[in-house]
């Protein structure tokens, strides 16, 4: 047991280091080139691109550490947008607290339907959260009838959270490092958050070790279909006209960050500041695309071979440690 | 052996399949005319071929969600290939060859570095998109001739038959021999239900899945020819989000997503189910949105519904952690 957690300890620190180390090599070289690279303006635009990203990302590493999956989280992004807005577009005078209220109630309610179907229903996460992919997006087109809400529908107010800037920091990238935060030191202090690895890790001695399994499984699909609320009302704020398709094909990003990130797709481990990490490369890598002007089109390639190479170099690792820890305990 | 089908799944599902014809008939005009049928199977066809070899992979206990990237860049290829002026039959051999390789990437990576097929293809699903992507930038190829365009929506003369169909059904003939006729077919299902006692019993496993994952390759290629000539043209988007439908058709036949359970008739089946339902709710109402919640719906409780009898029944089901116990840590190499 030590020399696994030794393992897993060892194994996250490294991809974090590397991931680091990734980010740093990409900042420099294309730094050299385009200095206006790493200019405050570019920085924020970066971080600003990533931040609904990021925050999906740590609801998707909640319920991926339990050794579970949510496909649906861009059908719950889009649903609490295009509600939120659509609600707002029919009551102009309606308090934007409560709209905000609104969509993160959706969203922790969508992912209590799935959290339900996981645990109470037993259906496997990958059948089960594909399945509410497309209820959740037909929904949305269901509910607001296909029709596109305008920019000029969007009140004032609502708009000012996502482009409000408080110490010259745009509001979404605060919310996405403050709720980065508090769920990293959550999974590595609380209770549940050590819950949340040992049920990944194996479901099965969970269970007898007087773990409440689903509960903690429902906790983390409810969880993360709040912050899905959180990326939605963010989304509706930001973007001025938005259709029933708003944020459709955001889960894979969000999957392809957290194992950028280093979490382990079969639960057990993986940390919140590595899922992160993970969407920061992406949209570093794509906006360096964009400042030396070379053919946007690379980025998807370049992100599918990061993801590649980044599994591939954790798996050579792990061996290796395997290896060096089964010597050590030999000795 | 009669007994048992009219318990089973596909049984389920052949009963589903009548109501919905019956319902088509009942509410519309349109549907009992000869073009249903044409229209049904003519806009799911590269879906349905590709989830073919799909079946055999998730049983296999693996999956490939790279399907669709690779249609998409088969259809670059021969895009590419016809723009710079290539006769048309080596354009569709290039692009078929390419699907082989990407294929065997996959499978490669799997089989040899032993790494999750899920986290495998999601990668190669970015990665073959984005080489579509940077094989024809925003451009699209449409002058195709018109009887490679013709290929793609048109029928055999003097039937409802479309041609695409002469693809399909060998397919289907050849793979369902495979699967339940053959002792590959029962590696397969060995393979899926257990790797471990499966390597023990002389099953090449990795040899299986490696050809496995070629086949899903080279068909999705096929698929894209398809494609390309249904909609006369190649872009690097073409079918771009079709691997969740394909995976989902192939769930809602009855294959279990932890490997080692289902059958192809089921996903056939299941095929016809979703695209009659896609016909009738088009047919019968302006709201065709519904499709997707339904079709999701009845992803969920084909799954929800057994369990949930199985619960009433007070026989408790250990599937899901057995399941997850095979596909999840693999012990020390």
């Amino acid at each position: 047991m030590t020399s696994g957690t030794q393992l897993v300890t060892i194994l996250g620190r490294i991809r974090e280091a590397g991931l680091v180390a990734a980010l740093m090599a990409i900042i420099v070289g294309v730094t050299i080139s385009q200095p206006r690279f790493t200019s405050v303006n570019n920085i924020r635009q970066i971080l600003l691109s990533v931040s609904i990203l990021a925050i999906v990302a740590i609801g998707q590493t909640l319920v991926v550490l339990t050794r579970n999956i949510d496909l649906s989280v861009a059908s719950i992004v889009g649903l609490v947008a295009y509600e939120v807005r659509d609600i707002l577009a029919h009551n102009p005078q309606m308090s934007i607290g409560l709209a905000i209220v609104i969509g993160l109630l959706i969203g922790a309610g969508l992912g209590a339907v799935n959290g339900a179907l996981v645990t109470v229903g037993r259906v496997p996460a990958i059948v089960a959260t594909l399945g509410t992919l497309y209820v959740f997006r037909g929904l949305t087109f269901a509910l607001g009838g296909g029709k596109l809400i305008t920019a000029s529908q969007e009140p004032p107010d609502f708009k000012r959270i996502a482009l409000s800037r408080p110490w010259g920091i745009p509001a979404p990238i605060i919310i996405a490092a403050v709720l980065g935060l508090v769920f990293a030191y959550l999974l590595k202090y609380s209770r549940v958050g050590r819950q949340l690895y040992a049920i990944g890790s194996n479901p099965d001695a969970a269970r007898p070790a007087g773990i409440r399994t689903n509960r903690v499984v429902f906790g983390a699909y409810v969880m993360c279909g709040l912050l899905c609320g959180v990326g939605g009302v963010l989304w509706g704020s930001r973007f001025g006209s938005i259709d029933a398709r708003a944020a459709s094909g955001m889960e894979l990003q969000v999957v392809a960050a957290v194992v950028l990130g280093g979490v382990n797709i079969f639960g057990g481990s993986g940390t919140i500041v590595g899922a992160m990490l993970g969407a920061v490369l992406l949209g570093t890598i794509q906006n360096a695309l964009t400042i030396l002007r070379l053919n946007q089109f690379w980025i998807q390639a370049i992100s599918g071979a990061a993801i590649l190479l980044a599994v591939t170099i954790d798996l050579l690792i792990t061996r290796r440690l395997r290896r060096s820890l089964t010597l050590r305990r030999a000795v | 052996m009669i007994r048992r089908f009219w318990l089973s799944w596909e049984a389920l599902l052949l009963a589903m399949l009548l109501a919905l014809i019956a319902i088509g008939w009942a509410t519309s005009d349109v549907f009992g005319q000869g073009s249903t049928i044409t229209l049904i199977t003519t806009n799911s066809m590269e879906k349905a071929l590709m989830a073919l070899p799909m079946t055999l992979i998730i049983i296999s206990g693996e999956i490939d969600l790279s399907v669709a990237s690779t249609l998409g860049l088969s259809s670059a290829v021969i895009g590419k290939t016809w723009a710079a002026g290539w006769p048309l039959w080596l354009c569709i051999a290039t692009a078929l060859m390419v699907g082989a390789i990407c294929g065997l990437f996959n499978g490669l990576l799997v089989t040899k570095l032993g790494l999750p097929s899920l986290v495998v293809t999601l990668g190669t699903l970015a990665l073959y998109r984005g080489l579509a992507y940077v094989i024809l930038g925003s451009e699209a190829i449409s002058d195709y001739p018109d009887r490679f365009a013709s290929f793609g929506f048109k029928e055999i003369p003097h039937t409802r038959v479309p041609w695409t169909m002469l693809v399909f059904i060998p397919l289907l003939i050849v793979l369902l021999i495979l699967l339940h006729r053959s002792w590959i077919g029962r590696q397969i299902y060995a393979a899926g239900s257990n790797a471990e006692a499966a390597r023990f019993s002389a099953v090449r496993v990795n040899q299986l899945k490696l050809g496995l994952f070629v086949l899903s390759g080279v068909v999705a290629a096929i698929a894209g020819v398809m494609f390309t000539a249904r909609v006369s043209s190649s872009r690097a988007d073409n079918a771009t989000g079709f691997e969740l439908d394909v995976v989902a058709a192939v769930l809602l036949g009855g294959v279990s997503i932890f490997g080692g359970r289902g059958t192809l008739i089921g996903v056939v089946l299941s095929l016809g189910v979703i695209g009659t339902l896609r016909q009738v709710l088009a047919l019968n109402s302006s709201n065709a949105e519904l499709q997707s919640i339904a079709i999701g719906s009845l992803l969920i409780l084909s799954v929800l519904g057994p369990n949930l009898a199985r619960s009433a029944a007070g026989l408790r089901s250990s599937r899901q952690f057995a399941g997850m116990r095979s596909r999840g840590a693999t012990p020390a190499d």
